[in-house]
Protein backbone atom coordinates (compact mmCIF):
# COMPACT_ATOMS: atom_id res chain seq x y z
CA UNK A 1 0.00 0.00 0.00
CA UNK A 2 1.57 3.17 -0.95
CA UNK A 3 1.15 5.41 2.44
CA UNK A 4 2.18 9.04 2.89
CA UNK A 5 4.52 9.69 6.48
CA UNK A 6 4.38 13.39 7.66
CA UNK A 7 8.12 14.32 8.66
CA UNK A 8 7.96 16.34 11.97
CA UNK A 9 9.59 19.67 11.25
CA UNK A 10 12.66 18.93 13.77
CA UNK A 11 13.76 15.88 11.68
CA UNK A 12 13.57 17.00 8.50
CA UNK A 13 17.15 18.08 8.61
CA UNK A 14 17.99 14.19 8.93
CA UNK A 15 14.99 13.98 5.62
CA UNK A 16 16.83 15.77 3.80
CA UNK A 17 14.60 18.80 4.79
CA UNK A 18 11.40 16.79 3.09
CA UNK A 19 8.38 17.25 5.21
CA UNK A 20 6.83 14.03 3.89
CA UNK A 21 7.77 10.92 2.27
CA UNK A 22 6.05 7.90 0.66
CA UNK A 23 6.60 4.54 1.18
CA UNK A 24 4.56 1.01 0.64
CA UNK A 25 3.77 -0.46 3.47
CA UNK A 26 1.18 -3.17 5.28
CA UNK A 27 1.23 -1.57 8.37
CA UNK A 28 2.40 1.65 10.70
CA UNK A 29 5.58 -0.08 11.71
CA UNK A 30 6.15 -1.05 8.14
CA UNK A 31 5.68 2.66 6.83
CA UNK A 32 8.12 4.31 9.71
CA UNK A 33 10.63 0.99 8.69
CA UNK A 34 9.96 1.83 5.46
CA UNK A 35 10.75 6.00 5.96
CA UNK A 36 14.08 5.56 8.15
CA UNK A 37 15.37 2.74 5.32
CA UNK A 38 15.07 5.56 3.26
CA UNK A 39 16.55 8.51 5.55
CA UNK A 40 18.99 6.45 8.15
CA UNK A 41 19.72 8.66 10.55
CA UNK A 42 15.61 9.21 11.72
CA UNK A 43 16.57 5.93 13.15
CA UNK A 44 18.03 6.81 16.30
CA UNK A 45 15.27 9.77 17.11
CA UNK A 46 12.45 7.73 16.05
CA UNK A 47 13.34 4.11 18.12
CA UNK A 48 15.43 3.29 21.12
CA UNK A 49 18.70 1.52 21.00
CA UNK A 50 16.09 -1.75 21.26
CA UNK A 51 13.92 -0.66 18.71
CA UNK A 52 11.26 0.47 20.49
CA UNK A 53 9.45 3.77 19.49
CA UNK A 54 10.62 6.45 21.92
CA UNK A 55 7.80 7.51 24.61
CA UNK A 56 7.60 11.26 22.98
CA UNK A 57 7.28 9.90 19.57
CA UNK A 58 3.43 9.72 18.96
CA UNK A 59 1.90 7.94 16.09
CA UNK A 60 -1.44 9.08 13.91
CA UNK A 61 -2.92 7.21 11.37
CA UNK A 62 -5.20 10.06 9.66
CA UNK A 63 -6.05 11.66 12.58
CA UNK A 64 -6.03 8.92 15.26
CA UNK A 65 -3.51 7.90 17.55
CA UNK A 66 -2.02 4.42 17.34
CA UNK A 67 -1.94 3.90 20.88
CA UNK A 68 -5.27 3.65 20.95
CA UNK A 69 -5.69 1.33 17.56
CA UNK A 70 -2.99 -1.79 17.24
CA UNK A 71 0.29 0.39 17.49
CA UNK A 72 2.79 0.13 15.45
CA UNK A 73 0.58 -3.57 13.75
CA UNK A 74 -1.95 -1.15 12.94
CA UNK A 75 -2.92 -2.04 8.80
CA UNK A 76 -2.76 0.80 6.57
CA UNK A 77 -4.44 0.67 3.05
CA UNK A 78 -3.66 2.79 0.05
CA UNK A 79 -3.83 7.06 0.54
CA UNK A 80 -3.16 6.94 4.27
CA UNK A 81 -1.26 9.61 6.21
CA UNK A 82 1.02 8.52 9.05
CA UNK A 83 1.73 11.57 10.93
CA UNK A 84 4.73 11.36 13.70
CA UNK A 85 4.35 14.21 15.95
CA UNK A 86 6.69 14.71 18.91
CA UNK A 87 5.50 15.61 22.48
CA UNK A 88 8.11 17.82 24.39
CA UNK A 89 8.85 18.05 28.00
CA UNK A 90 11.84 18.61 30.61
CA UNK A 91 12.25 20.48 33.77
CA UNK A 92 14.65 21.63 36.03
CA UNK A 93 17.13 19.09 37.93
CA UNK A 94 15.03 19.80 41.18
CA UNK A 95 14.14 16.60 42.81
CA UNK A 96 10.89 16.02 44.06
CA UNK A 97 12.07 15.69 47.87
CA UNK A 98 13.47 19.43 48.20
CA UNK A 99 10.32 20.64 46.85
CA UNK A 100 7.41 21.04 49.53
CA UNK A 101 4.33 22.69 48.57
CA UNK A 102 2.90 25.02 50.52
CA UNK B 1 24.94 20.67 11.74
CA UNK B 2 28.06 22.38 13.38
CA UNK B 3 28.44 24.60 16.21
CA UNK B 4 27.82 28.38 16.25
CA UNK B 5 24.06 28.08 16.63
CA UNK B 6 22.85 31.65 17.08
CA UNK B 7 19.30 32.56 18.32
CA UNK B 8 17.73 35.64 17.43
CA UNK B 9 14.92 37.08 19.48
CA UNK B 10 13.15 40.78 20.19
CA UNK B 11 13.62 42.62 23.34
CA UNK B 12 9.98 42.46 23.96
CA UNK B 13 9.51 38.90 23.80
CA UNK B 14 12.60 37.56 25.57
CA UNK B 15 10.15 39.89 28.06
CA UNK B 16 7.42 38.32 27.79
CA UNK B 17 9.03 34.94 28.35
CA UNK B 18 10.34 35.85 31.61
CA UNK B 19 7.20 37.45 32.41
CA UNK B 20 5.37 33.87 32.38
CA UNK B 21 8.05 31.95 34.38
CA UNK B 22 7.24 34.73 36.84
CA UNK B 23 3.27 34.36 36.33
CA UNK B 24 3.89 30.12 36.50
CA UNK B 25 6.20 30.57 39.71
CA UNK B 26 6.63 28.32 41.51
CA UNK B 27 5.31 26.00 38.89
CA UNK B 28 7.25 25.85 35.65
CA UNK B 29 5.95 27.50 32.57
CA UNK B 30 6.16 26.78 28.80
CA UNK B 31 5.46 27.66 25.48
CA UNK B 32 6.51 27.59 22.09
CA UNK B 33 9.31 30.00 19.96
CA UNK B 34 7.59 30.31 16.50
CA UNK B 35 9.69 31.83 13.98
CA UNK B 36 11.97 31.17 11.09
CA UNK B 37 14.76 28.70 10.34
CA UNK B 38 17.52 29.66 7.43
CA UNK B 39 17.29 26.29 6.73
CA UNK B 40 13.80 26.10 5.48
CA UNK B 41 12.81 29.72 5.24
CA UNK B 42 13.91 31.86 2.15
CA UNK B 43 12.56 34.52 3.89
CA UNK B 44 14.80 34.26 6.90
CA UNK B 45 17.14 37.13 6.94
CA UNK B 46 20.78 36.07 6.06
CA UNK B 47 22.74 37.28 8.77
CA UNK B 48 21.28 34.48 11.23
CA UNK B 49 20.09 31.38 11.14
CA UNK B 50 17.02 31.29 13.40
CA UNK B 51 14.64 34.12 14.38
CA UNK B 52 11.74 33.82 17.27
CA UNK B 53 9.07 36.36 16.01
CA UNK B 54 6.14 35.22 18.08
CA UNK B 55 5.68 33.08 21.17
CA UNK B 56 2.86 30.48 21.77
CA UNK B 57 2.25 30.22 25.47
CA UNK B 58 0.79 27.00 26.33
CA UNK B 59 0.06 24.86 29.68
CA UNK B 60 1.94 22.98 32.24
CA UNK B 61 0.11 19.41 31.60
CA UNK B 62 2.04 18.11 34.55
CA UNK B 63 -0.11 19.27 37.36
CA UNK B 64 1.63 16.14 39.50
CA UNK B 65 4.74 17.90 39.49
CA UNK B 66 4.50 21.41 38.15
CA UNK B 67 7.54 22.39 40.36
CA UNK B 68 10.15 20.65 38.12
CA UNK B 69 8.70 19.13 34.61
CA UNK B 70 6.47 20.33 32.14
CA UNK B 71 4.93 18.76 29.66
CA UNK B 72 3.26 20.05 25.98
CA UNK B 73 1.03 16.74 24.50
CA UNK B 74 1.32 15.70 20.60
CA UNK B 75 -2.32 17.84 20.46
CA UNK B 76 -0.62 21.01 22.22
CA UNK B 77 2.20 20.92 19.15
CA UNK B 78 -0.19 20.63 16.62
CA UNK B 79 -1.84 23.53 17.90
CA UNK B 80 1.25 25.12 18.27
CA UNK B 81 2.11 23.92 14.56
CA UNK B 82 -0.93 25.49 13.17
CA UNK B 83 -0.57 28.93 15.19
CA UNK B 84 3.09 28.71 13.14
CA UNK B 85 1.65 28.25 9.72
CA UNK B 86 -1.27 30.91 10.23
CA UNK B 87 1.80 33.34 10.79
CA UNK B 88 3.83 31.86 8.28
CA UNK B 89 6.07 30.61 10.68
CA UNK B 90 7.43 27.00 12.21
CA UNK B 91 7.91 25.85 15.61
CA UNK B 92 11.48 26.24 15.95
CA UNK B 93 11.40 25.75 19.62
CA UNK B 94 10.37 25.37 23.06
CA UNK B 95 10.78 27.77 26.23
CA UNK B 96 10.11 26.51 29.56
CA UNK B 97 10.90 28.02 33.54
CA UNK B 98 13.39 26.52 35.86
CA UNK B 99 11.68 28.33 39.40
CA UNK B 100 14.93 28.33 42.08
CA UNK B 101 17.15 26.71 39.80
CA UNK B 102 19.88 27.97 37.07
CA UNK B 103 19.17 28.08 33.32
CA UNK B 104 20.61 24.86 32.51
CA UNK B 105 19.52 21.84 30.91
CA UNK B 106 18.46 19.29 33.34
CA UNK B 107 19.35 15.04 32.81
CA UNK B 108 15.78 14.72 31.98
CA UNK B 109 15.63 17.66 29.79
CA UNK B 110 17.65 15.64 27.95
CA UNK B 111 16.33 12.49 27.84
CA UNK B 112 13.30 14.16 26.23
CA UNK B 113 14.40 16.30 24.19
CA UNK B 114 14.42 16.22 20.44
CA UNK B 115 16.89 17.42 18.05
CA UNK B 116 16.74 20.59 15.79
CA UNK B 117 14.75 22.19 18.02
CA UNK B 118 15.85 25.81 20.28
CA UNK B 119 15.53 25.40 23.98
CA UNK B 120 15.03 28.58 25.91
CA UNK B 121 15.36 27.83 29.77
CA UNK B 122 14.74 30.71 31.80
CA UNK B 123 16.02 30.41 35.28
CA UNK B 124 12.76 32.57 38.06
CA UNK B 125 14.65 32.98 41.27
CA UNK B 126 12.27 33.65 44.01
CA UNK B 127 9.31 34.63 41.83
CA UNK B 128 12.02 36.70 39.49
CA UNK B 129 13.04 35.71 36.02
CA UNK B 130 17.09 35.96 35.83
CA UNK B 131 19.24 34.40 33.37
CA UNK B 132 18.25 32.71 30.20
CA UNK B 133 19.88 30.31 27.69
CA UNK B 134 18.90 28.52 24.83
CA UNK B 135 20.38 24.67 23.95
CA UNK B 136 20.15 22.44 20.88
CA UNK B 137 20.59 19.06 21.48
CA UNK B 138 23.21 16.84 19.80
CA UNK B 139 22.83 15.01 17.14
CA UNK B 140 24.28 11.89 19.10
CA UNK B 141 21.44 12.98 21.62
CA UNK B 142 24.05 12.88 24.48
CA UNK B 143 24.53 16.25 25.26
CA UNK B 144 23.47 20.00 24.68
CA UNK B 145 25.35 22.72 22.56
CA UNK B 146 24.82 26.13 24.00
CA UNK B 147 23.26 28.51 21.50
CA UNK B 148 24.05 32.16 21.92
CA UNK B 149 20.84 34.32 22.21
CA UNK B 150 21.05 37.77 20.65
CA UNK B 151 18.91 39.78 22.05
CA UNK B 152 17.34 43.29 19.34
CA UNK B 153 15.15 45.80 20.61
CA UNK B 154 12.92 44.74 17.33
CA UNK B 155 13.36 41.67 15.13
CA UNK B 156 14.66 41.94 12.01
CA UNK B 157 11.56 40.60 9.78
Amino acid sequence: MAVKVIIPTPLRVYAAKKDSAEVSARTVGEALGGLTAQFAELRKHLFTDDGKLRSFVNVYLNDEDIRYMAKEATPVKDGDVVSIVPSIAGGSAASNNEIVEG
Amino acid sequence: MSDGFHLNISHDLAERIGRHGAEAFPHECCGALLGRDSAFDEAASADFRREVLELFPLVNRRDDSPRNRFAVTAEDVMEAEKAARQHGLHVVGWYHSHPDHPARPSQFDREHAWPWYSYIIVSVMSGEPAEMTSWRLNDDRQDYTPEGIEIRNRAAV
